[in-house]
């Protein structure tokens, strides 16, 4: 996003699309043929933020590939309730074996390829938060290590959701799940622990790392595009909203995606080769307390016995990030200039 | 199908899952009516001419902005636009500047020579239209486009009425107005000028008229009684303007005073100006709080070197001194005398109180009711004797062009329901797009363009006009800040969030169909649909 000319449309340049637009200024969400990686009658929940995020990074992946993907999908949510035998929703063709291999099975799919000359065909791996930054961590970082040629994809919705919200080592700090009851004077999950995976795979110095959220498609699909004109290693992390797990409303997904990067809590931005390259500023700066409430799995920090000391610590966490990656800029609020008027008038 | 070793069962597809069944709640496109449209006196379908000029095809934003108001190039230099006070954008960061737009496209058509729709197939009926300002024009418009042939009479040398002959030309250019009255004429309208009717009834039955519509205005300045030793130094507001539109403009001297705080006091005030005052000076009772003045007048009066005294009346004239008394207001905000007086050097006084009617033409028609000065009128603004009709400032409502403009169209609507023995069944109001309804985060910031301004030395001694026109680029960028409160502009939104894909995107104005088989009913369309044009909606069960 942060690469791209701020235009005047009528919607500016953060809808899905616009009459007022030419094709290929448009989202690849926008098209009418899209590829529909995922397609309808899918077992997801309401409001499903991780079939929204695998179909975004998959429909930009297609399109940047022409069509040539093999994907490779670990266990969890989205295998789930996209393949119970024998349907299945995926439009792509798609391999699933264990929990914890799917690295490792991407870049058997990639040598194969790469040993029939079929450089054309990209993989790209995939998997929610548990199979990436637990039961699949190893495998992912010796993928990271061998600079295998694949792309790999975490759909974060910060728990096992599937098997009943359990807690994953990218749960966040106090938020509920049924390993981490709201009980007790650290009620939730516990403070100091977990994973940032991103920073992780930044350490590994592959060719790209980035962030991204189901409320920015312009900013997923570029990120997804650039990611597939590289070759090797290659990771990105998309915030995925769960309204099963997180205790909010099925219509607030996208909406509570926004939260998380507009308060600072969850950062965008893009690494190459270990250093960050640029970051997606907050457009409008938002108290952490604002995003927290939507979601009943914070619902112990507010209410009869409310925690504000709680939420002061999750805002500090938020401040560090916004210090850390430089998320408040002067431009916070985007005013386009006049002369970027013309450009549209034939 | 031959399956691999172990698996009994072919391949299928999600599809067959019709996950629709889980819905409690759907999603249903709306149209919900835009605040401009719902604050427009002349029912304009604003959002909807606007839609068209955000791709620059201009034509059509013209003709579906005529299919409401025949004087879009006059309505974009004199109405007050309670369009843009009820702009939702103004949330955002400033209003769409929709009377520039409006008066840009007003422009391009006289230019380009547009023309207006043709007049409806000719239904035998003939109306008689009493007066020719916007009330009258519009009327006139609206009836030839209804098929009714029309005799528009007025009173006056020239048509146009108030516009003509009540705003001054640095508002409002002749020839913009000699232009919008020509196309109307062009549908074929029978004029005559210099004729002032004295009995609506005797007239009726003299021309066989099947209906009548007064549009007389409101001419006469008010008068009150101010002790003056030489009354040939104070003229009314109304007479004064008259004047200089037929460009015989009285002597006022050098110090006026113009007393009264409409906006004929700074018509009349800028006026002077023009006319060689070096001292314009309004005196007005109350305080600008309380001050009916159009805001952009008053910016604009100043700017020009005109001054304000506040709290004060008038209370005698004496040689070329104005006594003035000092008022305070009370807790009602009503103005009281103090008692206290003090003098201001004049040559002339300008009186601009308010204006009446002269309504002697309906003294013999029956069932008339006059009240306040004004003639009662029913919802379809027939008067109390039926098959006379009156609009603009002759009825009690806003003394402004845009609602006489209004009534004209209404009128006319209503007249043709007369003439065809019919009534009208109410349509029901769209549900308002308030802002509540929109998810702002979508739109781009973006600033208003300004309209310029000629500088200020020169309009201090000219009649040209004050406000300049935008270019086209700068229509454009402002035509594209409209939000599109409350109707689908096609952003694609909705068949981009769609977690199940159950939107269909029929495209080309065509907008969006909901897949029900797939639609789970989790509103995320609803939430992000940044005007508000989709609605969720209980199942029946």
């Amino acid at each position: 996003m942060t690469k791209r000319p701020v235009r005047f449309y009528q919607v500016g340049s953060f809808a899905v699309g616009n009459r007022l637009l030419t094709d290929d200024q448009r989202t690849v969400q926008s098209d009418p043929n899209r590829t529909n990686s995922i397609d309808s009658g899918h077992r997801a929940c309401q409001g499903c933020g991780e079939a929204l995020g695998a179909r975004y990074a998959l429909d930009a992946a297609m399109r940047a590939a022409a069509g040539r993907v093999v994907t490779v999908n670990a266990t969890g949510c989205l295998e789930v309730f996209s393949t119970p035998y024998p349907e299945t929703s995926w439009r792509v063709p798609w391999l699933h074996s264990l929990f914890g291999n799917a690295p490792a099975v991407a870049t058997g799919v990639a040598a194969a390829l790469r040993v029939k000359g079929r450089e054309d065909v990209r993989v790209v791996g995939q998997a929610g938060d548990g199979g990436t930054v637990d039961i699949g961590f190893g495998t992912l970082s010796g993928m990271f290590e061998r600079n295998d040629d694949v792309l790999f994809i975490c759909y974060d919705n910060e728990g096992y959701m599937n098997t009943g919200v359990q807690r994953s080592a990218a749960t966040p700090p106090a938020a509920r799940t049924a390993t981490t009851d709201a009980v007790g004077p650290e009620p939730g999950n516990v403070f100091g622990q977990g994973k940032d995976l991103p920073r992780i795979a930044m350490a590994h110095d592959i060719a790209y790392v980035a962030t991204a959220t189901v409320a920015d498609l312009h900013d997923l699909e570029h990120k997804v595009e650039h990611a597939m004109t590289l070759r090797g290693a290659r990771y990105i992390h998309i915030l995925v909203p769960c309204p099963l797990g997180w205790g909010s409303a099925s219509s607030d997904t996208i909406k509570v995606a926004r939260l998380a990067k507009e308060s600072g809590l969850f950062p965008v931005f893009e690494a190459e080769n270990g250093r960050v390259t640029s970051v997606s500023p907050i457009r409008r700066r938002t108290p952490v307390e604002e995003y927290l409430r939507l979601q009943r799995r914070y619902a112990h920090l507010f209410g009869a016995h409310p925690r504000p000391d709680i939420v002061t610590r999750l805002q500090e966490i938020a401040d560090e990030n916004i210090a850390r990656y430089g998320l408040v800029n002067d431009e916070t609020e985007e005013i386009p200039v006049l002369e970027e008027a013309k450009e549209m008038v034939h | 199908m031959e399956t691999p070793f172990g698996i009994t069962l072919d391949v299928g597809s999600s599809r067959a899952n019709h996950t629709g069944s889980w819905r409690v709640e759907r999603p249903v496109y709306v149209d919900r009516l835009p605040p401009c449209n719902d604050a427009c006196p002349a029912g304009e379908n604003i959002q909807g001419w606007l839609y068209h000029a955000e791709s620059g095809d201009y034509e059509s934003a013209w003709r579906a902005l005529v299919e409401e108001n025949p004087l879009p190039a006059i309505m974009g230099r004199v109405c007050f636009h309670p369009c843009e006070t009820a702009c939702n954008r103004v949330r955002v960061d400033d209003a769409v500047g929709i009377n520039a737009v409006e008066r840009f496209l007003g422009d391009l058509a006289i230019e380009r020579g547009w023309t207006l729709p043709e007049p409806g197939a000719d239904t035998g009926k003939r109306i008689l239209v009493v007066g020719s300002g916007p009330a009258g024009l519009s009327a006139t418009y609206h009836l030839r486009r209804l098929g009714h042939a029309v005799h528009l009479v007025d009173s006056s040398h020239q048509l146009g009425g108030m516009m003509r002959y009540g705003i001054p030309a640095y508002r409002l250019p002749r020839d913009v107005l000699d232009a919008e009255i020509a196309r109307i004429l062009a549908m074929g309208v029978e004029v005559t000028l210099d004729h002032v009717v004295d009995d609506v009834e005797q007239e009726r039955r003299d021309g066989s008229y099947d209906a009548v519509f007064l549009a007389v205005g409101a001419q006469i300045g008010h008068r009150v009684s101010i002790p003056a030793g030489d009354s040939s130094r104070v003229v009314d507001a109304v007479t004064f303007l008259h004047q200089v539109a037929d460009d015989d403009p009285p002597l006022l001297g050098r110090r006026v005073v113009v007393y009264g705080g409409g906006d004929t006091a700074f018509d009349a005030a800028r006026t002077a100006r023009r006319l060689g005052a070096t001292d314009a000076v309004i005196v007005y009772r109350r305080n600008r709080e309380h001050m009916p003045a159009n805001e952009e007048e008053f910016a604009q009066a100043l700017g020009e070197g005109v001054t304000m005294r506040w709290l004060s009346t008038v209370n005698r004239f004496e040689g070329e001194r104005l006594v003035l008394e000092k008022m305070r207001l009370n807790e009602a905000g009503f103005p009281e005398p103090t008692g206290e007086l003090e003098e201001l050097d004049a040559d002339a006084l300008v009186l601009a109180l308010g204006q009446d009617t002269d309504l002697s033409l309906l003294e013999r028609a029956p069932g008339v009711v006059i009240r306040d000065g004004v003639v009662e009128v029913a919802p379809t603004m027939m008067t109390g004797d039926a098959g006379v009709f009156a609009g603009g400032d002759a009825v009690p409502a806003d003394r402004t062009a845009t609602v006489a403009v209004g009534h004209g169209k209404h009128a006319a609507r209503s007249i043709d329901d007369y003439v065809n023995g019919r009534v009208r069944e109410a349509v029901a109001r769209h549900e308002l797009a308030s802002f509540d309804r929109l998810n702002t985060w979508y739109y781009s910031d973006a600033p208003r363009t300004r309209r310029p301004e000629l500088e200020k030395i020169r309009r201090q001694d000219t009649f040209d006009e004050v406000v300049q026109g935008l270019t086209e680029e700068n229509a454009l960028f402002e035509a594209r800040r409209c939000l599109s409160c409350g109707n689908c502009f096609e952003c694609d939104n909705c068949f981009g969030v769609c977690p199940d894909n159950a939107v269909i995107k029929l495209g080309g104005g065509e907008r969006y169909e909901i897949d029900y088989d797939f639609c789970k009913g989790c509103g995320i369309c609803v939430s992000e649909c940044p005007c508000g044009a989709i609605e969720m909606v209980p199942e029946k069960i």
